[in-house]
């Protein structure tokens, strides 16, 4: 185990702990940079993870530090988007202004949203931000003269100052611009004042008023700014799907952004990352189960008879393409994860680490959850 | 036809809107009656409550369609399956969330509502199917309004369930123990009232009330794997009528109906979808413990 032995003020505001830490970040940006040499072919796949990174951390910011959870998140992502190529396509505005617009609009919301939040706890503000969802969901089908309607609305390709970057490494480095710029952002703001008393309104909003947290600033703050980052996600997001529609921006893409956050680790930005790599790979990885597991099922029964293997290879591929099977797997990881691995992937990460540096003096209740009692939220 | 006096039709038709407005609204009041038993029973709120009215719906509906059994045998067997099912859910998994951040209790149910969804999916096919009821397509005319059988089936199936809970919970001492324990565990230990099994048979009614909320919502929408989200607008019930508190659920239930089919009928469209949100929104905002405030501010 290495410890950081500071001797001066400098050393504590470095971003990184040491230089082995700054020197790993610096090997993945290089490979980062490189990758498109490497996988040509993946290059939008991969930029779709950036997109949900920059999703993870917004709502990250909003559930796992400030400890609002919000059902409606995908709303953000819509306004941003429809404003983004409403201002570029429509009112004929340069590309950076039309981000800038999708990041005010949608912080504005934001605002918006989070006011009422302010008289609202826990499980009231999931519901209250579902509510707002579908209530954008509709606003989106209906304004037909700004949004196309049910019709549609076609995305142009990103060309920004008289630079065409619709390619797909083009994209894929605004992307990566936009995550790298997001993270260090959001990276520095969490360990500043803002993002400590973010944190401690969420674990007590009492104790954080007491010591001179003001609820209202620090509430609506974080609503603005992960509303913001959605935003700017939402711009993006828009060019690489090409075509907005309403029905893009559902309770289900809330949800999907839940699970990341969820999955990837409460209360971490690495988190929001490793969730967002989980839920673009997780499609990818069922559509190859699909062709896969029902050989791999045949094969094991083909032992049983010869007509065993068959049977099982057409019963178990019929199951496997039912239509209704992606989302049940979708919930099962959400619920395996949250009974079997609160912390997520990120927590996980963390035990292995710390089991091969403290290697023979691992104990497994430095990570045991603190048994509690309902802690009630009524008097009465 | 149309009447002499032009005032008259207009007459009709509000009385036509009340009472859909009323069917719908016992749906909702139902579906957030669940909600609020489990609410003040455990602190959880039950985000796949719609998709347990989903799954009763679609069991009513193997039992009379696949099976050829009689209606109410349907029913009934859809209700005691559901609520075991309820029960089982408890036991396993719900109560190992509790007394964690409500967070996950949020993401948990949502993901059971997931794999519901995908359950129905897989088992009874992704089609829209009608279920076949004594009451289906019927009418009868009173003062000029048709009163559909249906709508009123769910009316009478509503207030009687009511009653039936509200005896179950006053008089028998079952439902006493579950008042006690969903006031104040510790002391309900002490009285040596089984909490555990309480809060599963809790859930067990709940999701009993939902199933028959299902059955009687089928003959007047049709059966398919989205009807859970009604849930959603039943939040909207339920939060109107202050989370907390049994007699709100209804009413606020049956307002939202009826807020519901007025907006249909009155407003631009579009506005009938949202209604029932943007009440909830306004609720929340300008009185959030509801028209019947059971819910006080944590006080340090």
């Amino acid at each position: 185990m290495r410890f950081v032995f500071k001797t001066s003020y400098a050393q504590d505001l470095e971003i990184f702990r040491d230089d082995v830490q700054r020197n790993w970040y610096v090997a993945l940006l290089v490979g980062l940079l490189v990758l498109p040499l490497l996988i040509p072919a993946y290059l939008v796949d991969v930029s779709l993870v950036f997109i949900y990174g920059l999703c993870g951390i917004s709502l990250m910011v909003l559930a796992g530090y400030t400890g609002l959870v919000s059902l409606g998140h995908a709303a953000f992502l819509g306004i941003g988007a429809y404003t983004h190529v409403y201002a570029i396509h429509d009112l004929g505005l340069p590309w950076v202004v039309g981000v800038a617009l999708a990041c005010a609009v949608t912080a504005a919301v934001g605002v918006l949203v989070g006011l009422p939040a302010l008289r609202m706890t826990g499980v009231y503000l999931s519901i209250a931000t579902l509510a707002f969802a579908l209530i954008i969901q509709e606003v989106l089908t209906r304004w037909e003269r700004v949004t196309g309607g049910l019709k549609g609305k076609p995305v142009d390709k990103p060309v920004v100052f008289g630079i065409y970057l619709g390619g797909d490494a083009a994209f894929y480095f605004v992307c990566l611009a936009f995550l790298i710029g997001a993270l260090w952002l959001t990276g520095n703001l969490l360990r500043a004042p803002t993002g400590r008393a973010w944190v401690a309104i969420r674990d007590s909003e009492i104790a954080a008023q007491s010591m001179g947290v003001n609820l209202a600033v620090y509430k609506t703050s974080a609503f603005a700014y992960s509303a913001a980052l959605m935003g700017v996600a939402g711009a993006l997001f828009a060019h690489k799907i090409g075509f907005l529609a309403p029905d893009i921006f559902t309770v289900l893409l809330s949800i999907q952004f839940l699970l990341m956050v969820v999955v990837g680790g409460l209360g971490s930005l690495h988190g929001a990352l490793f969730g967002a790599v989980f839920v673009a790979l997780l499609p990818v990885a069922i559509s190859q189960a699909r062709d896969a597991v029902p050989a791999w099922l045949s094969a094991l029964a083909s032992p049983l008879g010869k007509d065993a293997g068959a049977a099982t290879f057409l019963a178990v591929d019929r199951f496997v393409k039912k239509p209704g099977l992606e989302p049940g797997l979708f919930g099962l990881i959400l619920v395996l994860f949250i009974l079997f691995e609160p912390l997520g992937i990120y927590g996980r990460w963390r035990k292995i680490q710390l089991y091969f540096s403290t290697f023979p003096l691992y104990k497994r209740a430095t990570f045991r959850r603190q048994k509690s009692y309902m802690r009630s939220e009524r008097l009465r | 036809m149309r009447s002499a006096h032009p005032g008259e039709d207009a007459l009709d038709t509000i009385l036509q809107l009340v009472l859909n407005g009323l069917a719908v609204g016992c749906i909702y009041g139902l579906v957030a009656l669940g909600f609020v038993l489990i609410y003040k029973a455990t602190e959880l709120v039950n985000f796949a409550q719609g998709d347990l009215l989903m799954l009763g719906a679609f069991t009513c509906y193997m039992f009379v369609v696949w099976y050829g059994v009689g209606y109410w045998v349907a029913l009934a067997l859809a209700v005691a399956l559901v609520a075991l099912f309820g029960a089982v859910l408890d036991a396993t998994i719900l109560r190992r969330v509790i007394g964690q951040p409500q967070f996950s209790v949020v993401m948990l149910t949502i993901g059971l509502g997931a794999i519901f969804r995908s359950f129905a999916s897989i088992a009874w096919g992704s089609e829209i199917y009608t279920l076949p009821t004594p009451f289906s397509a019927r009418a009868t005319r009173v003062a000029g309004v048709a009163v559909s059988h249906e709508y009123v089936s769910i009316i009478v199936g509503t207030v009687a369930l009511c009653a039936v809970l509200y005896a179950f919970f006053t008089f028998t001492r079952v439902g006493l123990a579950m008042q006690a324990a969903s006031q104040n565990q510790l002391a309900a230990y002490y009285m040596g009232i089984p909490v555990k099994l309480m809060f599963s048979l809790i859930w067990a009614i709940s999701a009993g009330v939902a199933a028959i909320a299902g059955v009687l919502l089928a003959p007047v929408s049709l059966i398919d794997i989205n009807l859970g989200f009604i849930g959603l607008k039943a939040f909207a019930a339920a939060v109107l009528g202050g989370f907390g508190s049994i007699p709100g659920a209804l009413v606020g239930g049956v307002t939202i109906g009826l807020i519901e089919l007025f907006s249909g009928a009155y407003l631009p469209q579009g506005f009938k979808d949202v209604a029932a949100y943007v009440v909830l929104l306004v609720v929340l905002a300008v009185r959030p413990q509801g028209m019947f405030g059971a819910i006080v501010r944590k006080k340090v």
